[in-house]
């Protein structure tokens, strides 16, 4: 039985539709190995080789791929989500709504998609900690250490203009407190010191919309939310990817 | 992990490839991406999926009732991450809290591998070889998490101090945001005070440090960590002295 699934097999990767999608036989050797991580788009963000202390779980504990992971499971249910919902005041607290009872697993969607954020957030942080603590900040590494902190800071703007769109009272209000911190910035809002410019020109002004958070700020939010931060961040982790190769492999001991 | 493969000629070569075989000849402890990293990537994977699935079906994701602008809640909290933020509000006036704050983090952070002239440390977790960056990072996170939390949990109806066994529906005397504002001509020597003999002390006591930093990067350094300091400093002097402002001028006060 088992030679004949071997055999199988074996005619399997022989078959002209098989290799034309996996151009390498079984990665049983290592010039096989080799080629599947040249050949494979996902595959070939790594380096043929890494430094064995580089795999080691304890080492990083996954946390920079993890958040990536958790970038992608955003971007599907996120995607699957927009499907439900609609950016109004009107509507949008209903979509809410329809999702939790009308909706086929709408509610496990949206646990998913609000669980993967917070997660999201933490193992970014944590991520942080670990490179600061391995000392990976350190020359040639500086330049991608701060994309790094740019890439915090979008998953931080992501999570908050998200945190408005269900609409309900909870996200209505964080957000208020959230975005009237920008009334208070010096010169530029409304009620920071030295403010030249009124409640409705200054920069809270502009973040929200309106005076106070409406259906604009809820598009504003939306549009933040969906299309222009994520296009941000992946941009910047196609930088960070890229230079984490350049700039010499993951680090290790001199 | 070790695999011991005989070592096959790639024909299809490219120059990456040379510099890989190059450097396995310098450095031999190197592993193949394909299948040792990947086999380890996948296993996050699977493990991150399954933790998230099994934490969505078992907690639904908050949704209180419609957004009314009429009905403010009390507390209003931001998201978590903000709430260290909304915590600060306490002690600072919002343009430092919720403007100045943030900035400086983010500035700070990206200045870290500019100022660190530390090469020591790079590739391991080790504390011995660059102490001081290690405690001042470490307190900089152990703040801004013991904000969070103490905002989360410790925090009830107009902000007021709630142990998180007590009720909300207890009454609570509204305690004072500090009463005492120090007169400019204590408050202002103070201040730059503060920060002339924190930059000026370890020049003395500690030169060594001093040299190897060079000026540029010692003060912006020190002016980092003094400020870090200064800011959670204010929280035991509102506390313990009642104060509430340490400079008061009629434009923007700290």
């Amino acid at each position: 039985m088992i030679k004949r699934l071997k055999r199988f097999a074996e005619w399997l990767v022989r078959t002209q539709i098989w290799s034309s999608i996996f151009r390498q036989g079984w990665p049983d050797t290592e010039r096989n190995r080799i080629l599947t991580t040249i050949n494979t788009l996902v595959f070939h963000l790594h380096p043929i080789k890494v430094k064995s202390h580089g795999i080691k779980v304890k080492y990083t504990f996954c946390l920079g791929g993890i958040s990536f992971f958790l970038f992608i499971v955003e971007t599907i249910t996120g995607v699957l989500l927009m499907f439900y919902y609609r950016p109004t005041v009107e509507y949008a607290y209903q979509d809410m709504k329809d999702l939790e009872f009308a909706v086929t697993f709408g509610l496990f969607l949206r646990n998913m998609h609000r669980w993967a954020a917070h997660g999201m957030v933490l193992t970014v942080i944590i991520h942080m900690c670990r490179v600061f603590y391995t000392g990976s900040y350190k020359p040639p590494r500086e330049y991608n250490w701060c994309v790094g902190v740019s890439l915090l800071v979008l998953t931080l703007l992501l999570s908050f203009t998200g945190y408005l769109l269900p609409w309900d009272q909870l996200a209505y209000w964080a957000v208020t407190v959230g975005t009237n911190m920008a009334k208070a910035t010096p010169v530029l809002g409304a009620e920071g010191p030295f403010h030249v410019l009124s409640e409705m020109t200054d920069i809270c002004f502009y973040l929200r919309g309106s005076v106070d958070i409406s259906e604009n700020t809820l598009l504003r939010f939306y549009v933040l939310h969906c299309i222009a931060l994520p296009l941000a961040a992946v941009g910047l982790m196609g930088i960070h990817f890229w230079r984490v190769r350049k700039d010499g492999g993951i680090s290790g001991p001199l | 992990m070790q695999e011991q493969q005989p070592e096959t000629r790639i024909t299809s070569s490219d120059s990456k490839q040379k510099d890989t075989a190059s450097e396995t000849q310098k450095k031999p402890d190197k592993q193949l991406a394909f299948p040792h990293l990947v086999f380890k990537e996948f296993i996050a994977l699977m493990l991150v999926t399954l933790v998230l699935i099994i934490i969505s079906m078992a907690a639904n994701a908050p949704l209180e009732e419609e957004a009314s602008p009429t009905k403010t809640p009390n507390p209003a909290k931001a998201p978590w991450y903000f709430v260290g933020l909304q915590e600060m509000l306490v002690y600072f006036d919002p343009w430092i809290a919720g403007v100045m704050i943030p900035v400086l983090i983010i500035v700070g952070l990206m200045a870290i591998p500019f100022v660190d002239k530390n090469p020591k440390g790079v590739g391991i977790y080790c504390f011995r070889e660059r102490k001081f960056s290690f405690i001042i990072f470490t307190i900089g996170i152990v703040a801004w998490f013991g904000l969070i939390i103490f905002g989360c949990y410790f925090r009830g109806p107009s902000w007021l101090l709630y142990m998180p066994w007590e009720s909300w529906d207890i009454h609570k005397p509204v305690i004072s945001k500090g009463t005492y504002i120090l007169p400019s001509f204590i408050g202002v020597p103070a201040t730059i005070g503060y920060y002339v003999l924190g930059m000026w002390l370890p020049i003395l006591l500690a030169r060594n440090f001093y040299k190897t930093l060079g000026s540029t990067s010692y003060f912006i350094t020190m002016f980092f960590v003094l400020s870090m300091f200064g800011f959670i400093g204010k929280i035991p002097l509102r506390f313990i002295f009642d104060i509430k402002y340490i400079i008061h001028t009629p434009w923007f006060s700290i």
